[in-house]
């Protein structure tokens, strides 16, 4: 029996698996696990009720291979974090793991190694996408005998885990890509980044790190190779912005978090002064694929510009949300439908806002793109880290927009005038317009306001904040202008401009007067009940409760 | 021998400044205004304020905005200092600064050297503008330490630490001499979103400046 790691399908789980047979139990509770051991395990007679059921087909799978969630998907990074225990190396390295160092360290020259991931195409999965092996080059041809190497955990994007989940998961596999790395680059010494929220991702990063150390595969001299590497851990305390290159090596060098003018590159003076090469969780795990396979068959996957696949975290109101590993190119519908499994209660999807806080939103029009680096930022979005949130028209652009400036103008630093200021005035104009109190002004105002905080912010965090701004003033327009001029929430989420009331369909059961905090509900049994609009907080309680539909949202 | 100079363009004049320059002293130099606010002469460059913001391209390459600053000249690089994206995003840039430090007279003197009449942001009444010149100061010139930034984001402020005086604070007033703030107060906002803007505002006060010398914005300039 094995506690293995994230299986991706959180909607699902807890989730057993049973080999050989691959029979895929999902949502297990305690009270299962006798009736899994005697039945299944000691008799192979199949537990019905675990199994998965498809939503729109009802039918019902008996293994990984027949879900919809996992059939469009190549899992090439995440899927082995379903066969081993992460707190074991004996488990990696039992499915092949340390096979590609070994091969990196007795048949790869570090230039080789560095074409090698050159070759493949391999971009940083950290969001912008810039070329790992251009990278690792510069770094390696970086003046200096002392390099660092970095792998950034520092992931804190709402809605995204996939860092968190790789190296939960599957730490080995990080590190091994990492000492990959610092032979191809001649580093000596490396640190991981994680912040200090993820505390199983911290534990299982030690563990592994102290494992890899006993098996000769970090400190001095390497399997016997005459090459010394070490790795420590580096815990942040939890600033969004310090997952910025350069305020992630002011957090590790023991100064304020905080990014400065990115002129010199960190590949040329980074931590300490010295060249560093800051990679993200998943490029480091792609590493040990690339050489164990070869550059062609990785560079066979995805499209002419974004190789491989991607990890993306798939949530909000889809049916099947959850961590997912899609070769570049897939389509957007493929992932929404297909793998997501389409709306959630039967509501038309409005759009997918992907890249986290930095990125954009999509509208349903554009779902036909293909998911990669460069098509993308051509609507205006970005990769990012991997998030994605579908909405649907319960979703509010406003509201959308709203929470995002709101989370970053918490989340900067301050250092810089247009971030700090220009963020809270754009939360302030997002509040006026949500409460009703925008013009036509206040819009033109927070275009303007937008793209001069795009263009003249110190780092990346500013310099994206607007994303989410700007592409729902392109994409959503009359939604704005509705709450301008009409005065009205088209999705009923913005609270001062809806009004709750209760029709004529009441039969007066009172179950509203019960749930209503603020008891603005009154009226007599067995009849039509009325909403106090003063004292109403607009919480919607009585709309969930309603079980003959009388409250009205308008 | 290395040469010692380099040569670049800015807004089509062609410069040779010394290595090792920013753009900000060369511009200096040169008699080529850009303002700043976070800059001082002797003080490491902050990048904090971003007004010194200028469009920067290399050998013909796609421009780019960096701030002036902190960006060191190399050869053929051509910069562009009054470009419509530039001078929008100083406008804007100045009338945040404005709106939440209206009495400091850095704030409006920028305001107006920039044309700002009207606010359209909801005023404060910050004293503080987060320039960082005091902690730099502090640490650079007088080796104190004794200030640094505390909060994040709109929480942000300078501060001991702890908020007691340590003891490496000798109470030179580097901190006091330096700081924006501490300058004599503009006359202050009387309705929401108007602003001083007296220098601008000739037919309001014909004797502004008494001496006409360039660089004084208020009467109460005491340089």
């Amino acid at each position: 029996m094995r506690f293995t790691g994230c299986r991706g399908f959180c909607e699902r789980g807890p989730i057993v698996t049973i080999s050989p047979l691959g029979i895929f139990y999902q949502k297990v509770q305690e009270k299962d696990v006798d009736l899994i051991l005697s039945e299944t395990v000691k008799k192979g007679k199949i537990l019905d009720y675990l199994l998965y059921e498809d939503p729109n087909t009802k039918l019902k799978a008996l293994s990984e291979k027949e879900i919809p969630f996992y059939k469009a998907q190549k899992r090439l990074v995440l899927g082995n974090n379903g066969l081993i225990e992460p707190t074991k190396i004996e488990d990696y390295i039992g499915i092949g793991g340390y096979q590609s160092l070994a091969k990196a360290l007795f048949q790869m020259k570090p230039e080789q190694i560095i074409e090698e991931v050159k070759a493949s195409g391999l971009r940083g999965r950290g969001g912008a996408g810039f070329p790992t092996g251009k990278k690792w080059e510069d770094c390696r041809n970086a003046l200096g005998s002392t390099k660092y190497i970095i792998c950034n955990c520092d992931e804190g994007d709402p809605g995204a885990y996939m860092d968190r989940s790789l190296l939960e998961g599957n730490p080995h596999s990080i590190l091994e890509g990492m000492i990959i790395g610092a032979y191809a680059i001649g580093g000596n010494h490396g640190y991981i980044y994680v912040r200090h929220e993820y505390p199983l991702a911290c534990k299982n990063a030690e563990i592994a790190i102290s494992q890899a150390r006993k098996a000769g595969l970090l400190g001095e001299n390497i399997l016997g190779s005459g090459f010394h590497f070490d790795v420590e851990i580096a815990k942040g305390g939890g600033a969004f912005v310090c997952g910025e290159s350069t305020a992630l090596i002011a957090s590790i060098e023991g100064r304020l978090g905080e990014p400065r003018s990115k002129q010199i590159h960190t590949v040329n003076r980074g931590l300490w002064g010295k060249p560093t090469n800051i990679n993200n969780v998943e490029t480091w795990a792609n590493v040990p694929l690339i050489i164990e396979k070869g550059s062609n068959w990785y560079s066979s996957i995805g499209t002419e510009e974004s190789k491989g696949t991607k990890i993306f975290s798939l949530v909000g109101r889809v049916k099947n949300t959850g961590l997912i590993e899609v070769p570049m190119g897939i389509t957007l519908k493929e992932i929404i439908f297909d793998i997501g499994g389409g709306p959630k209660d039967g509501r038309k999807i409005k759009a997918v806002q992907t890249g986290g806080p930095s990125g954009g939103c999509i509208p349903a029009s554009l779902f036909d793109l293909p998911v990669d680096f460069d098509s993308l930022t051509q609507v205006g979005s970005m990769m990012g880290s991997g998030g994605m949130i579908v909405m649907d028209e319960g979703t509010c652009m406003v509201d959308v927009a709203k929470y995002f400036v709101h989370f970053l103008e918490e989340e900067s630093c301050g250092k810089c005038l247009p971030c700090r200021e220009g963020l809270k005035r754009m939360g302030q104009i997002l509040e006026g317009i949500a409460e009703g109190n925008g013009d036509e002004e206040m819009l033109s105002l927070l275009e303007e306001l937008s793209e001069v905080v795009k263009d003249t912010s110190l780092c990346g965090l500013g310099k994206t904040a607007p994303n989410p701004v700007l592409t729902a003033l392109r994409n959503f327009r009359p939604e704005f202008e509705a709450h301008i001029h009409q005065k009205k929430c088209p999705a009923g989420v913005c609270t001062a401009l809806i009004q709750y009331s209760i029709s004529e369909d009441c039969v007066g059961c009172g179950a509203c007067a019960n749930i209503c905090p603020t008891k603005a509900i009154v009226g007599e049994k067995k009849e039509i009940y009325r909403i106090v609009s003063e004292l109403c907080i607009k919480c919607g309680s009585c709309k969930e409760v309603c079980k003959s539909n009388a409250v009205i949202l308008q | 021998m290395e040469r010692k100079t380099v040569h670049i363009t800015i807004d089509g004049r062609w410069l040779e400044v010394e290595k090792g320059k920013t753009i900000l002293q060369a511009g200096r130099e040169f008699g080529i205004y850009i303002p700043t606010m976070c800059y001082m002469e002797h003080l490491a460059p902050y990048g904090g304020c971003r007004l010194c913001v200028v469009e920067i391209s290399h050998d013909g390459g796609r421009p780019f905005i960096d701030t002036a600053c902190t960006y060191e000249v190399s050869d053929g690089l051509v910069v562009q200092t009054q470009t419509p994206r530039i001078i929008r995003a100083r406008k804007i840039l100045a009338e945040l600064l404005v709106a939440s430090a209206p009495n400091v007279k850095i704030a409006q003197d920028i305001a107006s050297r920039m044309g700002i009449l009207k606010v359209r942001f909801p005023m404060e009444d910050n004293r503080c503008v987060l320039c960082g010149l005091c902690i730099r100061m502090c640490y650079e010139q007088m080796d104190g330490k004794a200030l640094g930034f505390s909060g994040r984001g709109t929480g942000r402020k300078v501060s001991m630490p702890f908020q007691t005086r340590p003891e490496t604070c000798r109470l030179c007033r580097g901190c006091e001499y330096i700081c924006p703030g501490m300058v004599v107060p503009s006359h202050g906002v009387k309705d929401p979103g108007e602003l001083c803007g007296r220098c601008v505002r000739i037919e309001e006060i014909p004797t502004c400046c008494p001496m006409g010398t360039f660089g004084c914005f208020c009467d109460q300039n005491p340089l």
